[in-house]
């Protein structure tokens, strides 16, 4: 083998690309040549840096948005001819039911907004240095730091013990609103805990939807509408869920 | 129902495709060095493979979706040839590149130091092409060989060749500036 050939096939052999065969001669070429030896090193070790950095971009929100904006909507509207239908009976009844209908799609379209708003913001949070306005594992730290820049205190509840660490706080906006977000960790994975406050003061149970590949799972209680967001998969996102509500419960009553 | 069809395809197509838009996003911003570009030119390209996604018979769908982008792209470098009389990414660029150097003045190989990873997109942004589009198929976006001789329609022996080129070349602009920080 030739050192051409060589400078050229050790590319090769560091991706895994190259055959037994080919990789023997190869190794027998290197070890008898410096300068090939040498560039297989330099090689090696720039490669080794490079998978330690990331180099790749996190594609904007905004983009995701327009992408899909511009696909036929996944969610079928209603046709034009069940909406016929419904006139053809033509009673008072099913006039009301109507409206009714209409009320309901109205309510989940808005519901699906602000999880799209929702997922976008966990979405910007991920880019470098969007994360983390407060950074602490102390929820003593946490939470105070809140105060005076929401109309309501968002839970910080440390659930370090139960396997989601508590990295930090930021606020966010969503629905043209400032809200809180509480960040965990799970191994790699971030959960984006948004809290925001609502009229409605009735216990609505959790419910998980997904969107964007992102695991969105929301609940009500006491005045507060939650919104835990995480690429972790739906069973470990119930389970902080779970957690974070028995947590929170302890805390009022005890 | 024409209708419900496309609402299916375009739901096969967002599960199928849509997971790659970071990877496709990323090529795109080393490939025209731009973010809004780059944006503009991922749209078009999911648009195109909706349109193509009948036709689309696999295996793999991130290749696919890069050879797409690189006719977007393409498209982009010859508006920007049309509207401006000089570009710094023409063709002939990489003519203008110095060859990799040989390392045998000195055998004993330096350790490169870690850079932040601004400073390495930066290093990979002056590769000239065909080299940087080579080089980021293989390094950042993880394909194969053959998935590389694929979406740039060229032998695997060419996408061999490019790729020691490029890493030669990265090498050297490395080295260069550790050598100007000093």
């Amino acid at each position: 083998m030739t050192c051409d050939e060589a400078q050229i096939l050790l590319h090769a052999l560091l991706d895994n690309e190259l055959d037994a065969g080919h990789a023997r001669e190869l190794e027998a070429h290197i070890a008898t040549c410096p300068a090939c030896t040498a560039e297989f090193a330099a090689q090696r070790d720039m490669k080794r840096v490079l998978a330690g950095t990331t180099l790749g971009y996190s594609a904007p929100a905004t983009l995701r948005a327009r992408i899909e904006a511009s696909m036929p909507q996944a969610r079928p509207q209603p046709s034009r001819r069940s909406v016929l239908r419904g006139f053809a009976m033509g009673s008072a009844v099913s006039a009301l039911a109507a409206t009714g209908i209409v009320a309901v799609v109205l309510r989940q379209d808005d519901q699906q907004r602000i999880l799209s708003e929702v997922v976008s913001a966990h979405l910007r949070s991920l880019q470098a240095g969007h994360l983390i306005d407060v950074v602490s594992t102390d929820q003593h730290t946490v939470k105070p730091w809140f105060n005076g820049k929401l109309d309501v205190a968002p839970p910080v509840i440390d659930l370090t013990a139960q396997g989601f660490t508590l990295v930090g706080g930021r606020l966010d906006y969503v629905d043209a609103r400032a809200i809180g977000a509480v960040v965990y960790k799970r191994r790699q994975h971030i959960i984006n805990l948004f809290v925001a406050q609502t009229a409605s003061t009735e216990h609505r149970p959790p419910k998980t939807q997904t969107m964007q590949g992102f695991n969105c799972r929301r609940w009500g209680e006491r005045g507060l509408n939650f919104w835990a967001v995480s690429d972790i998969g739906g069973d470990e996102l119930t389970e902080f869920v779970d957690k974070f509500e028995a947590a929170m419960k302890a805390n009022v009553e005890g | 129902m024409p209708v419900s069809d496309d609402f299916q395809k375009a739901q096969r197509f967002r599960e199928a495709a849509l997971p790659y838009l970071d990877d496709v996003y990323t090529l795109a911003r080393y490939l025209l060095r731009d973010a809004s570009d780059a944006e503009d030119a991922v749209q078009e390209c999911y648009l195109r493979a909706l349109k193509h996604f009948d036709s689309y018979r696999g295996p793999a769908m991130k290749p696919w979706l890069f050879a797409i982008l690189r006719n977007v792209c393409n498209a982009e470098y010859a508006r920007r040839a049309h509207s401006h009389a000089a570009i710094e990414d023409t063709p002939g660029a990489a003519d203008q590149t110095p060859m990799w150097q040989e390392s045998e003045a000195s055998p004993e190989t330096e350790v490169l130091r870690s850079r932040d990873a601004g400073a390495i997109r930066k290093m990979i942004d002056g590769l000239a092409e065909p080299f940087k589009e080579t080089f980021v198929l293989r390094e950042i976006s993880n394909l194969s060989y053959r998935e590389i001789a694929e979406a740039v329609g060229a032998p695997v022996g060419t996408v061999m060749s490019r790729l020691a080129r490029a890493r030669a070349m990265l090498r050297a602009a490395w080295m260069a500036e550790e050598e100007h920080s000093k």
